[in-house]
């Protein structure tokens, strides 16, 4: 198994990447932190995983996303699964008022993933087999005040990955959005209150992510019951909608 | 972030922290600048299994190491493991037990840090042949407040490794450590289990396995009077020759979801459980062949048992007294123990052996030790654990912090004579709530 992760030091790719390394996977781990990825890297190594390798590209400019990505294959001397756990939350009260902050946040979670998941999707069509899974948001079902500009990009991804799992319905290649809920991590880091149900732990949502590569419909929620939450909230009419903290 | 709900084992005291979580290594040295910076300093906390106070910092700071569990390098043929402070046993185990390797000392719970082990110098059923689980450090890698960073070895002269070893985390925080393993060929353990019938059959059957059995370890029930009293059951075990190098699947019950209300533990309980526990010690006597799991952690198969004692929480006492003393101080202590009718559920005897414990502050000692939790009933359980003092004290014996949230200044102080020449190596940006209580 040949495993390329795009946005390694985040802490679901990182719960991600140790579950690979229990099966014995060969990883090839990108960020813009190469000590970083070296200390994942090593940890990984001593976990199981075949083969751990870095690679230093900040994943925002994803200019040459096909042939950089063609170069992260041949390090690794193929692939089978490709994760894109890259991203960044932004703050939202902040980036209304600033385009340059907003636009950062288009850039990071929306242009350039879309940059590098189309460049994967030609060559997993190429070789006709393999699975892209990006990590997309409840945030992008339904927009809201709180976070509607990190919603509206991750709500972009999940349309392109859906789109993609059309265009290869019924051959070879899979394209999956697990879109998470609240989760506990660095991200989301000064949050009033971590606790409850709502919040799950990276390694709840590794788990679902690692079994999305292998089978199940192109949209998964994480934990399941985000999807009949979230099913809700897009169903409430906005007057109703309209009256509600959320 | 301010939070309430940093608890140590025994979930006595609450008070408010303000917790930071890094998740990498270089986030440290900016976190120690920020955290030192108020008057109650900064401490550094893993799993959170000792039981008092020595793992609180109430209305400062605390750097939860958790998410610091990264292994860093293993190399086979030293048996060197170098891995981040806040890796816990249980995934130390689960990387070494496949090579054929294991923890050269384990408390009874795999679910403390390595930074942890370290800081309280912890013991297993071993201790009287490889002592404790400092003496396999290394070397670790050691951040102080004033920026500076240092990597310790045991040929240190400057003393602060042997003030780190045992240190409760006052030196300054643990970021990683290299512990020498050892090896083994199998993942199971012979074990024998002996039921005594008083506390000098204990003494005998402990002298006759020290020489023979890498593990030894008694229950003893507490609520035995009379004839009975000191009656237990003693378990000895080595590592087996052969047999798969793989782990096991622990057998998991629910967590304790939820503090138990009061009156599920009452005398009524605990004579139920200790008469359960001489039952199965009697059905179980003699020789069998288990996982290394339930031989060494039979309490972490039930995730959150402290809450068993209810949302007052429970103390832990546990006391180390010189052998010549043992034999009397053990009597003394159950005598008292049962006229206060406060049991304990589970009451753990051990003889130490005579492997000098490298920090300055470490607990044990050549002598035998006795470890008795209580559910805290307030005035009552520390009058108790008062009257044990005097006997601990009277018998030259002293107290684990570890598992202390209320030994007087002046018992701690006579039971590590060392601590004045240890308070030099305190990081003045550092403190918990055991030491503004002894130590300063």
């Amino acid at each position: 198994m040949k495993v390329i992760i795009l946005g390694a030091t985040s802490a679901i790719a990182q719960a991600t990447a140790r579950l690979y390394a229990a099966e014995g996977a060969e990883l090839l781990l990108v960020g813009r932190q190469a000590e970083r990825l070296a200390a994942i890297a090593d940890d990984l190594r001593l976990r199981g995983a075949a083969r751990a390798d870095t690679a230093v590209r900040d994943l925002a400019d994803s200019g040459d996303a096909a042939a950089t990505f063609a170069g992260f294959v041949e390090t690794l001397g193929g692939v089978d699964h490709v994760l894109l756990a890259y991203g960044i939350l932004g703050d939202q009260k902040t980036a209304e008022r600033d385009p340059a902050l907003a636009e950062r946040g288009f850039r990071v979670n929306f242009i350039s993933s879309a940059g590098w998941t189309l460049a994967v999707a030609e060559a997993l069509e190429q070789q006709r087999r393999g699975s892209l899974v990006v990590l997309g948001s409840v945030a992008g079902d339904r927009g809201r005040r709180a976070n509607y500009i990190y919603g509206a990009a991750k709500a972009g991804l999940a349309t392109l990955i859906e789109g993609i799992a059309h265009r290869w319905a019924g051959r070879g290649p899979r394209a999956v959005v697990v879109k998470p809920g609240p989760v506990i991590t660095p991200m989301t880091e000064g949050f009033a209150s971590r606790k409850g149900l709502m919040w799950a732990a990276p390694e709840t949502v590794a788990a679902i992510v690692r079994r999305a590569a292998d089978r199940g419909g192109p949209v998964v929620y994480a934990p399941w019951f985000w999807r009949w939450i979230m099913l809700i909230i897009r169903l409430l009419p906005a007057s109703i909608f309209n009256r509600l903290d959320i | 972030m301010p939070s309430d709900d940093v608890l140590s084992w025994g979930r006595v005291l609450r008070a408010r922290h303000a917790v930071a979580r890094p998740q990498w290594r270089d986030e440290l040295a900016a976190l120690l600048a920020e955290g030192t910076e108020g008057g109650h300093g900064l401490l550094a906390i893993g799993l959170r299994r000792s039981y008092g106070d020595s793992g609180l910092n109430p209305d400062g700071a605390v750097v939860d190491m958790t998410a610091l569990d990264r292994a860093i390098a293993f190399d086979p043929a030293k048996r060197l493991l170098r891995a981040e402070a806040g890796m816990s046993l249980d995934t130390v185990l689960k990387l070494l037990v496949p090579r054929g390797f294991f923890l050269p000392v384990t408390p009874g719970t795999r679910f403390v840090t390595l930074g942890g082990a370290i800081a309280n110098d912890v013991h297993g059923k071993n201790h009287h042949r490889t002592g404790t689980f400092g003496r396999w450090v290394r070397r670790l890698g050691l951040l102080r407040s004033d920026g500076s960073s240092a990597e310790l070895a045991p040929d240190d002269d400057s003393g602060l490794f042997a003030s780190t070893i045992g240190g409760l985390g006052l030196t300054g925080v643990i970021a990683w450590a290299e512990v020498e393993v050892m090896p083994i060929t199998s993942a199971l353990m012979d074990v024998q289990t002996i039921p005594f019938g008083d506390l000098d059959e204990f003494f005998a059957i402990a002298a006759e396995s020290d020489g023979t059995f890498d593990y030894t370890v008694a229950w003893i029930d507490c609520l035995a009077t009379g004839s009975a009293l000191g009656s237990g059951v003693f378990s000895r075990g080595n590592h087996a020759a052969s047999g798969p190098l793989t782990i096991e699947k622990a057998r998991q019950w629910p967590s304790l979801p939820i503090d138990l209300p009061r009156f599920v533990f009452n005398g009524a309980t605990v004579r139920a459980f200790n008469a359960l526990y001489h039952w199965n010690g009697r059905r179980k006597a003699g020789r069998a062949t288990i996982p290394y799991g339930p031989f060494f952690y039979p309490l972490d198969a039930i995730g959150g048992w402290n809450r068993m004692y209810g949302k007052h929480g429970l103390y832990q006492y546990q006391s180390v007294v010189p052998p010549e003393a043992a034999r009397d101080a053990t009597r003394a202590m159950l005598v008292a123990i049962a006229a206060a009718g406060e049991g304990s559920f589970l009451a753990v005897l051990k003889t130490f052996g005579d492997k000098p414990s490298p920090g300055m502050l470490s607990f044990p000692m050549l002598g035998t030790t006795l470890a008795l939790d209580f559910a805290n009933r307030g005035a009552s359980t520390l009058a108790l654990m008062e009257r044990l003092d005097a006997i601990v004290r009277e018998s030259g014996g002293r107290l684990y912090p570890a598992k202390d949230g209320r030994i007087p200044p002046e018992m701690f102080r006579i039971g590590y004579p060392n601590w004045g020449n240890f308070s030099r190596h305190v990081d003045p940006g550092f403190s918990s709530s055991f030491w503004r209580r002894v130590g300063l």
